[in-house]
């Protein structure tokens, strides 16, 4: 029998972002990775192109983050060190980028200097050759001063800095300019703000070919729903021709999930929920592979075992 | 799907003979389109109309019952491709398979299992809803039916292959209701008749979409009413493609092949990863998973999932507007407030619960809505959080009189202190997630 042809017909494409330079570009990474390009919603291949696989970040920070045992172990001692946590996650869990993040530079943590996190970048950057996402500690004032030293450090390695909100595009923005670097645009967990900070990034004249969304990721059970529902939302959008809207996704899976509950609660808290050592993990991982379906391109992830579960569904849906 | 004048009036006997009480045919059906009148008032009105009108007003997605009044499972009628549109009408449902190699014993220690596995989750309590009981390969096939029906809390899945097994298995259980599984290219005739003769609904598995609507066509024509898709779930992309094609081709083509809700059997080669390709079939778009593991990490995740994606998108998720002890707070532990939304209620709880200091949150009833939206849209002042902690007595339950207040509300500090017997307004963090080192910080 016939099936009717429902097949939709998308206008438009989702802008590919590469991040990375090799040498001949400028940097030092062995390969760049490019996400975005799709004409399509995730896995329909039968109405449109999906020229690039979602990506994995592995979540690597300058102080061990306050994470569960069950993940630390996980990780090992390697955790203590940002450049020996970067080749691992690289060498033995093969991430695609490192996703680093300067948690200790936040004021209520260590208040480490900008010129320190500068420092941790450049050592990460000649630790490993895979493309690097630097974040600032989320506070902004702090990121004021620690992003530019970052950016600093990283001239010609086309690195994803994040991130620029409402409150403080206008220095992310100039300083992405000068030193040739991609943006996060952030937004919390709200769509309408994250198209307005789209827009202010492209009125202050950035181009938004070079940014990345980050609607803000909630934990599975914790708000999820609505993120799932804001990454659809603004995929659609994106294929059907909202410029401001047409940007490659990421979502920090690894630096959401393991501050619930769930994720850190073992049956003596959680009396018959099962052993925290595979429910942890598992949290992870779900909450990755169900953000895939909604429009994800890059998963930043912290548990080995998480990121090898998501490897094997991203070869097996793609 | 409510019809239009046009659709009812093509349907009509067209003869204007006014004996509905209308001067014609056309003013008679724009009535029954509006409701006003009953199709059944038309004196002359043809059977295969009736038929071909009764089939135009179903519903794209036909809903299917499996079970009985007391054990029962009800899924399809989905109306939306994304749950923005409307919503997920009913959340999907996990089936753990039980396998025929088991003995009696063990299968009956399974399905006890099953029964108690249920776990409670933000006020909902979630639990497997079928025991798919594998008959195919059994000694007995019809006494391993009777002892799942007679053990199992929760409605059945028969899994088998052949017609022999299956019509044993159906005959001595069909009062149940269980879904036969599954009826395929080699098998469909007689599956088809099974179902059909015991009222069962039935599912079919093609190897593409096209051999899948011509089975689903077959079982129909073969007296079958309620069908499930089901689908292998070996290449996962793929079965994307297919749910997507055939969910799509039910509710915006009507096409009634498809027009039944899906299952997928998921095919892993890890417990972990069975986990992960149930969870995101059951966000797109399988009503029943159907897996192997049963351990809480196994199934947890997959409930959670479903939870989330079929809550209603356009009603507000809000918690009970009341104080709220986290731990076991004494008169000398903090207090803070937050809103009613419970996103935000749920972030600080687990934030306030991650900083193991023990502490009271009075919940404001802001209509569901976020701190900044509340204060934006007027449904959250000063007064009102004043007025709130008086009702829920929070000065009884401590010795101090220092409030803990939302960073992204500090103008209500003067007011509060001003107004209320909370002297020492402290403003919290901004956001939840530094609610620990704040606590750790402020709260000495």
């Amino acid at each position: 029998m016939e099936i009717p042809d429902v097949k939709e017909r998308w206008t438009a494409q989702i802008n590919e972002v590469t991040i990375g330079a090799t040498k001949e570009q400028g940097g030092t990474r062995a390969k760049t990775v490019t996400v975005g390009g799709q004409t399509t919603l995730p896995c329909l291949t039968f109405e449109g192109e999906i020229p690039h696989k979602p990506v994995i970040a592995g979540y690597v920070a300058d102080m061990v983050p306050g994470w569960p045992d069950v993940l630390k172990n996980a990780i090992g001692k390697e955790i203590n060190s940002p450049v020996e946590w970067a080749q691992k996650s690289v060498e033995e869990y093969g991430v695609d980028l490192i996703n680093l993040k300067m948690i200790g530079a936040d004021p209520a943590e260590k208040d480490t200097s900008a010129s320190d996190c500068a420092k941790v970048v450049e050592d990460v950057l000649k630790a490993v050759d895979v493309p690097l996402i630097v974040w600032g500690c989320g506070d902004e004032e702090k990121d004021n001063l620690v992003l530019p030293e970052c950016s600093q450090a990283a001239v010609g390695e086309n690195v994803l800095i994040g991130s620029a909100k409402e409150g403080n595009y206008k220095t992310i923005s100039a300083i992405c300019k000068a030193d040739k670097q991609k943006i996060i645009s952030e937004a919390p967990v709200d769509i309408n703000i994250g198209k307005q900070v789209n827009i202010l990034l492209q009125d202050d004249g950035f181009d938004l070919k070079n940014v990345v969304m980050f609607q803000t990721t909630a934990a599975l059970g914790y708000g999820f729903d609505y993120v799932y529902t804001i990454l659809e939302r603004a995929r659609i959008a994106g294929l059907k021709g909202d410029k401001l809207m047409a940007t490659p996704q990421i979502c920090d899976v690894g630096g959401e999930v393991w501050r619930i509950k769930e994720a850190i609660a073992d049956e003596d808290v959680l009396p018959g929920w099962g052993r925290l050592e595979k429910r942890g993990p598992m949290w992870e991982a779900t909450c990755a592979g169900v953000y895939l379906q909604a429009g994800a391109d890059i998963l930043v992830m912290a548990h080995p075992e998480a990121i090898n579960k998501i490897q094997t569904t991203i070869d097996r849906l793609y | 799907m409510a019809l239009t004048g046009m659709q009812i009036y093509k349907n009509l006997p067209k003869t204007n003979c006014k004996e509905c009480g209308f001067p014609t045919c056309m003013a008679f059906a724009m009535q029954v389109a509006a409701k006003q009148k009953a199709l059944t008032d038309c004196p002359h009105l043809s059977e295969e109309g009736e038929a071909a009108l009764a089939e135009a007003s179903a519903p794209p997605m036909k809903l299917v019952k499996i079970g009985t009044d007391d054990k029962k499972f009800e899924f399809g009628q989905e109306t939306v491709m994304f749950r923005h549109e409307e919503k997920f009408h009913r959340p999907a449902g996990i089936a753990v398979r039980i396998p025929s190699s088991l003995s009696n014993d063990e299968a009956e220690a399974m399905v006890d299992k099953i029964n108690r596995s249920v776990f409670e989750r933000v006020g909902n309590k979630l639990r497997v809803a079928f025991c798919a009981v594998e008959i195919e390969g059994c000694e007995d096939p019809a006494g391993r039916a009777r002892l799942a029906a007679d053990k199992s809390d929760i409605p059945l899945i028969l899994i088998g292959g052949s017609p022999g097994a299956m019509k044993e298995a159906v005959d001595s259980i069909k009062t149940e209701k269980p879904l036969v599984y599954k009826g395929n290219a080699s098998n469909i005739e007689a599956f088809a008749e099974i179902a059909s003769g015991a009222k069962l609904p039935l599912a079919v598995e093609g190897k593409d979409l096209e051999e899948l609507s011509e089975l689903s066509l077959k079982a129909k024509q073969k007296g079958v009413e309620e069908i499930v898709l089901s689908f292998d779930g070996k290449n996962i992309g793929e079965t994307i493609r297919f749910l997507t094609i055939a969910r799509r081709a039910a509710l915006k083509k009507r096409f009634g092949a498809f027009g039944y809700p899906a299952m997928v059997e998921i095919d892993s080669d890890s417990p972990e990863s069975e986990t992960v390709f149930a969870s995101i079939f059951a966000a797109k778009y399988a009503g029943i998973v159907l897996i192997n593991g049963l351990d809480p990490w196994e199934v947890l995740p997959i409930m959670t999932t479903v939870q989330d994606i079929f809550t209603d998108p356009q009603v507000p998720n809000t918690v009970e507007a009341k104080l709220y002890e986290i731990g076991s707070p004494g008169e000398n532990s903090p207090v803070l407030f937050t809103t009613n939304f419970s996103l935000t209620y749920f972030s600080v709880a687990g934030e306030v619960e991650r900083s193991k200091i023990p502490a009271y949150i009075s919940v404001v009833d802001t209509e569901g809505l976020g701190v900044l939206n509340a204060y934006a849209g007027d449904k959250i002042s000063a007064e009102k959080v004043v007025k709130t902690l008086q009702e829920q007595k929070a000065s009884e339950k401590v010795k101090h009189r220092k409030l803990i207040i939302p960073g992204l509300l500090p103008i209500f500090r003067a007011e509060i202190e001003d107004t209320s017997e909370w002297k020492e307004v402290i403003i919290g963090p901004e956001t939840a997630m530094k609610i620990p080192a704040f606590l750790s910080n402020t709260w000495k």
